[in-house]
């Protein structure tokens, strides 16, 4: 009975999602691409934290990064072919992925959440403090990439509407994906090593590489989701690739519940919509965040997903 | 550069690595005998360069007001540690991380609520403000002599208290087995409390200390965070020795970052790159001896 519940209420969602733009109002349909944006970058965390065991405190270094491609390629006067300077965005991203995985996977624990933060302000100060791409005021990306697909279809993506659906179709596709990561049987080694890295290694898998692969492909989820953040506002700063960002990020995951697919969806779906709660009440709303991160971390450190609904029934 | 100039920057970047040292010292200090990782270390210098502001303006007396500021941040170590820290000892350090993460914002709007968001500065006290004439052009302030030589006393009272003195041999047995310390009867929860009070009021002190040369600002407790994680990187965690050595190379490092200027391929990288330098030591650092320098085998 529960089983059949949970998926007419996820069914219902997936509709009410679809639907959204026929009577949303025009700041409710941004709002909810941000969340969809959002989703996709926390669930590329999640795949480090909750399935790999690797807490990252340096996440929005990749979701920056891929943002500052975008605006670094597109030309001034004319629009790039959306789906070049996605790939673009993705592989640069991948590059650096492979750079600071390579060097933070070396290091375990406190180490890594220490040396990943490290690593992702470097990013901040070399963004903020160099001219190369507008310093401390980020760049403006003129024109937004072109969506045409040998001039057969077209989406505007000025138009809030159409760059909903586009969200909410890359959010969807990055599920399924990181779905299919984890039942395969890389995703099977991954949960190893999360659980028991040393007898992981002594099963005979090359557990640093395991590691190093399953990096880059967050760090590349990552990038998706901050290419299409920065064709949303058109413009990208320095804050993109600051630990709060990446604090926030680990704070969705938790609330959600690691290690769980529909996690981040649930977390980071709640906690914007109590942000926006908290700002609507208080200009210190940053003040009631802190509180209510202590207080998920202290009492609910399994998340939403520890709730009984969400679970699948047996 | 002549000579006397690099002796001056070499005091800068020395006594900014003593600086370092001391709010290092406290985020190894509570990771090595807690198991802690405190992010929020970073608030704490915040607060006290702020404390060390407002106490200033009010008491007009700068020693007074560093005494009363240090016995409010211990005490604010303990509030903390009692209300939030001792229930992260057998948590995983995801939650400890997100526990001071969530305090992190807490004190910055607090900071903002009770201080505001401007830019402060806070004047050297009259005893010490003055500076001693190297050449005809070239002086040294005696307040960062001064600095220097507190951070150094410091840290050698700390190495006593740890190696030679009855509740330094609690801290050390409380670091090796918590279950046996107890059960010889010592009160290991209050000796967390006091080591964690301690290390909160060696980050606010440092930072009461640092507001007369550089200006109190809201961000400058991230700053110092991170700066200190690659510090205990480098120097390898729960290492009081390696704090002290990488404290100072880091702050060398930084120091003579900023004033030297490089052309590489006729790209000047020196001093906008400044910023970078320590990180890729610290990159350096992982590809070769990922532990740190002082850093146990893991």
């Amino acid at each position: 009975m529960r089983a059949i519940l949970r998926k007419l209420f996820f069914g219902l969602i997936f509709l009410a999602l679809l639907l959204l733009p026929f009577w949303g109002d025009r700041f409710y349909i941004q709002f909810a691409s941000k969340i969809l944006i959002m989703i996709v970058f926390v669930s590329s965390l999640n795949l480090l934290v909750g399935f790999t065991g690797l807490v990252s405190l340096g996440h929005a270094a990749f979701f920056g990064f891929s943002g500052y491609v975008l605006a670094l390629l597109s030309p001034v006067d004319s629009a790039m072919n959306f789906f070049v300077a996605l790939l673009a965005s993705i592989l640069c991203t991948g590059v650096l992925g492979v750079i600071f995985g390579a060097l933070v996977l070396r290091t375990k624990g406190i180490f890594f959440i220490m040396s990943t933060l490290a690593l992702g302000e470097m990013l901040f100060y070399f963004l903020h403090d160099t001219d190369l791409a507008g310093g401390s005021d980020g760049m403006y990306i003129n024109s937004r990439p072109d969506v045409s697909f040998f001039d057969w279809w077209q989406l505007d993506l000025a138009n809030v509407v159409h760059f909903y659906y586009l969200a909410l179709i890359t959010a969807v596709i990055v599920l399924i994906v990181i779905r299919a990561i984890i039942h395969s049987p890389f995703g099977r080694v991954l949960a190893g090593i999360c659980v028991n890295e040393h007898r992981t290694k002594a099963l005979g898998y090359n557990t640093y590489k395991f590691k190093l692969v399953c990096f880059v492909i967050a760090s590349m989820i990552a990038a998706v989701s901050g290419f299409l953040s920065a064709v949303q506002f058109g413009v990208v700063n320095p804050e993109m690739v600051g630990w709060h960002v990446s604090g926030h990020a680990l704070m969705m995951v938790i609330l959600g519940g690691k290690g769980a697919i529909l996690g981040p969806v649930i977390g980071t779906t709640t906690l914007m919509l109590v942000e926006e709660g908290f700002q609507m009440v208080t200009k210190h709303w940053q003040l009631l965040t802190g509180v209510a991160i202590v207080l998920v971390a202290l009492f609910f450190p399994h998340g939403l997903v520890g709730f009984k609904f969400f679970k699948k029934g047996s | 550069m002549d000579a006397f100039a690099i002796f001056i920057q070499a005091m800068n970047g020395i006594q900014y690595g003593l600086l370092l040292f001391l709010v290092a010292s406290g985020l190894t200090l509570i990771f090595g005998i807690m198991g802690v990782i405190n992010i929020a270390h970073g608030s704490f210098y915040m607060i006290g360069a702020y404390l060390a502001w407002s106490l200033m303006g009010w008491l007009e007396n700068f020693w007074f007001g560093l005494f009363v500021g240090v016995a409010a941040a211990f005490l604010l170590g303990l509030v903390l540690e009692w209300m939030f820290i001792r229930f992260l000892y057998d948590r995983d350090h995801l939650q400890q991380v997100l526990v001071t993460y969530g305090l992190i914002l807490i004190f910055s709007e607090l900071r903002s609520v009770i201080w505001g968001d401007d830019v402060h500065s806070v004047a050297i006290p009259a005893l010490l403000d003055g500076s001693i004439q190297l050449t005809e052009n070239l002086a040294y302030p005696i307040y960062r002599l001064w600095l220097s030589g507190v951070c150094v006393v410091i840290a050698i009272l700390m190495y006593f208290g740890i190696q030679h003195t009855r509740l330094g041999m609690m801290i050390r047995a409380g670091e090796s087995d918590r279950e046996m310390t107890k059960a010889l009867g010592i009160n290991i929860g209050l000796v967390y409390r006091f080591i964690f009070a301690l290390g909160v009021s060696l980050a606010a002190f440092s930072g009461m200390i640092s507001a007369p040369i550089s200006s109190v600002f809201p961000g400058m407790g991230s700053q110092v965070l991170i700066v200190s994680f690659v510090v205990v990187v480098i120097g390898g965690l729960g290492s009081i020795k390696g704090a002290m050595v990488a404290a100072l190379l880091v702050g060398l490092i930084d120091t003579f970052g900023k004033v030297m200027s490089l052309d590489i391929f006729g790209i000047n990288i020196f001093p906008e790159m400044a910023g970078m330098s320590i990180f890729a030591l610290m990159a350096l650092i992982l590809i070769f001896r990922p532990q740190g320098i002082f850093g146990k085998e893991y």
